[in-house]
């Protein structure tokens, strides 16, 4: 049993930077937005994170910064597909080239500087309690983070007024224009919203997870956290078991070559975006799943004067 | 006063072909800015960037070089575009042409060149096709977005073409480095220009080109894809396969990129190796746009797009500013493009507050 408690610590630890984008672009597409730009809104959390982080030493700060750098690149977007017009699917795909354009750039002279790695925190009490203990109660702190942000996401959309307007903006912005609701508005803050987790996760990966700068780091967690939210059928709880499941699956390759299996490590490597794709099937090829589960006005632009 | 957005009546045609212009324009002045706040002088800044690389025979000959991918696979992947069908995989559908191309040109050392270019481009397109085609079953029969799919496999291509260069294709003569042999010199595209890198991919790379607009504005198939893109209710209503629509949209970008990709380790490279693109295929996306997604407009983007990588390495010689900010400049020229497409369907329109609207009402009165 002992042996199994790195392997679930790690894929905890790999999971939570797709917890944090795939929840932040779950209340986004809720509201009816598609922000494709994921990848590059995380990649430019991370540089912000990391440079935060070596300015001031402080990995809050750096946390604080990556939240930022996301929200205000999801701001671009929100401003061109929002009070613009533009298309979603290719204002998105811009930002993704943007963020990794911009990061690169920003990102060259943190080429050779490391950060310490970050201590973990054990939940006094908890953390002694065998196997449970140290994989879920002697996490970084941000993974705890994460796990209430899943709570207060679960609360929000589906218990609270608030939560109601936004998936009514998602469903039917006209209707939800008709009695009152400022739907640019509610968009702009989901769309805000979602940016700044891909920047947390994005700081959580160069601040915390590795810790350092490489350029392209997220390697395409920003697509796979997009398709995380496919596979959950837009539900919370079952992102946050497709994350973790892709942590595992990106983990499996360290495991399986300190085991010695004679499996080539590109092959290994490939293995997270072929499941993303195997899952993608799994779940889209039931095209009534998608239909009744997708928030209706997914993706389409809204202006109020029709 | 403020500015508000009015629907316009009908679509402004002269703003689809302005907006590309304003973008770039844009795109020069925010660079103006980023330059100065980098301490740089910007004067100096843009002679490195957009008049240094076309001031010599050889830097044309690199502009050309380096924009005969783009134009390529922008005009595939605009084929898909015009249709809804978003291929963002095109990168790794040029590793893939790359591949095939490639071990044909391996496998058939020493069996006599004659054709064997010919037989090397075959393989490409078919390469990138094959690569593009998972994408388009998978959409087709399961319904998974081919935006995703397409760019996993992306990665499983780089992946791929990591694997052969680090084992089964390494050339034991390397010195150890993940890299293949030396394609034969009658396996390389020929030079066109000597003394320069430009060749024969630039002729093929126009015809890919000509054979797009034949198809986009002259077929009745591709007739049927801009409906499809258009309005895919009158599509279906009049009978076209929206099946048909994805197959040829994925493939006709594969099969390009895949050619590209070819055209790239039969070139410049003239081997295998670990890294074969700058990123061609999503800079490739970005030139489909501002070319508004017509072959013609295409021709012209890819050489603005093509200056920008040469800039960037200009400006990494000069300025010794990471050549990254390429990535940088193509981001914000999409950016850009997108905000001034605004104006093709709406127009800003100054709005006065009511009160001193009727102040000036009141003043004209008396």
């Amino acid at each position: 049993m002992d042996a199994l408690v790195p392997i679930l610590v790690a894929t905890l630890a790999a999971g939570t930077p797709l917890v944090f984008a795939a929840l932040g672009e779950l209340v986004t597409e809720k509201s009816g937005v598609l922000n494709l730009g994921v990848e590059g809104m995380m990649l430019c959390g991370a540089i912000a994170g990391f440079a935060a982080t070596v300015a001031s030493g402080s990995v809050w700060v750096g946390v604080l910064a990556g939240m930022g750098a996301g929200a205000a690149t999801a701001l671009i977007f929100a401003v061109l597909t929002l009070t613009l017009q533009a298309n979603q699917v290719a204002a998105g795909l811009a930002l993704s080239i943007f963020g990794v354009g911009l990061s690169a750039f920003a990102g060259k002279p943190f080429e050779s500087v490391a950060l310490p790695s970050p201590q973990a925190f054990g939940i006094p009490g908890l953390a002694d309690i065998p196997l449970v203990g140290p994989v879920l109660f002697a996490q970084q702190p941000l993974v705890y983070v994460s796990w209430a942000l899943f709570g207060l996401v679960s609360w929000f959309l589906y218990r609270s007024r608030a939560g109601l307007v936004l998936r009514a903006v998602g469903e039917s912005p006209t209707s939800a224009n008709a009695i009152g609701y400022p739907v640019i508005g509610i968009r702009y803050l989901a769309t805000l919203f979602g940016g700044a987790m891909a920047g947390v996760g994005g700081a959580y990966l160069s601040v915390i997870y590795t810790p350092m700068w490489v350029e392209n780091m997220t390697s395409g967690r920003g697509w796979i956290a997009l398709a995380l939210v496919v596979f959950a059928t837009w539900r919370p709880g079952r992102v946050l078991a497709g994350a973790y499941l892709f942590g595992g699956v990106t983990i499996a390759q360290f495991f399986a070559q300190g085991a010695g299996a004679a499996v080539s490590s590109q092959l290994l490597s490939s293995l997270p975006y072929l499941a993303t794709i195997i899952v993608l099937v799994l779940i889209s090829r039931n095209l009534n799943v998608i239909r009744l589960n997708a928030p209706m006005s997914l993706g389409k632009s809204y202006h109020p004067d029709g | 006063m403020r500015l508000k957005l009015e629907a316009r009546p009908v679509p402004s045609p002269a703003m689809r072909y302005l907006s590309p212009l304003l973008a770039a324009a844009l795109t020069v002045v925010v660079g103006f800015v980023v330059f100065s706040a980098l301490g740089q002088n910007p004067l100096a800044a843009f002679r490195a960037f957009f008049i240094q690389p076309l001031s010599s025979t050889n830097g044309i000959a690199e502009l050309l070089l380096k924009a005969s991918p783009l134009m390529m696979i922008a005009t595939g992947l605009a084929v898909g575009f015009r249709a809804n069908v978003w291929n963002i995989g095109a990168e790794g559908q040029l590793i893939a042409g790359a591949i095939a191309g490639g071990g044909v040109a391996l496998y058939a050392e020493g069996m006599g060149a004659g054709g064997l270019l010919a037989v090397m481009v075959v393989a490409g397109a078919l390469g990138g096709m094959v690569w593009a085609a998972i994408p388009a079953f998978l959409r087709t029969r399961f319904n998974a977005s081919e935006i995703l799919t397409s760019l996993m496999l992306t990665y499983v291509a780089a992946l791929l073409l990591s694997y052969l260069v680090h084992e089964p294709w390494r050339d034991p003569q390397g010195f150890n480095f993940p890299q293949s042999k030396m394609f034969d010199d009658a396996l390389l595209f020929p030079i066109l220009v000597e003394t320069t890198r430009l060749n024969a991919s630039f002729l093929v790379a126009l015809a890919v080109v000509a054979a797009g607009w034949v198809f986009i504005n002259k077929s009745f198939l591709g007739y049927q894809m801009r409906v499809a893109g258009l309005a895919d209710a009158a599509a279906r209503y009049a009978g076209f396969s929206a099946k048909r629509t994805i197959w040829i949209g994925m493939l006709a970008g594969g099969g390009a990129a895949g050619i590209a990709g070819l055209a790239e380790v039969a070139g410049p490279i003239g081997q295998l190796t670990p890294s074969i693109s700058p990123g061609y295929g999503f800079a490739a996306i970005i030139v489909a746009f501002v070319g508004r997604l017509n072959p013609a407009g295409i021709l012209l983007a890819s050489l603005l797009m093509s200056l920008l990588y040469l800039g960037g390495e200009q400006a990494q010689i000069e300025l010794r500013l990471p050549s990254a900010i390429t990535g940088l400049f193509q981001g914000m020229l999409l950016f850009f493009l997108l905000g001034a497409d605004v104006l093709i369907n709406y127009r800003l329109r100054v709005v006065r507050p009511v009160h001193a609207a009727a102040a000036t009402a009141a003043g004209k009165a008396a």
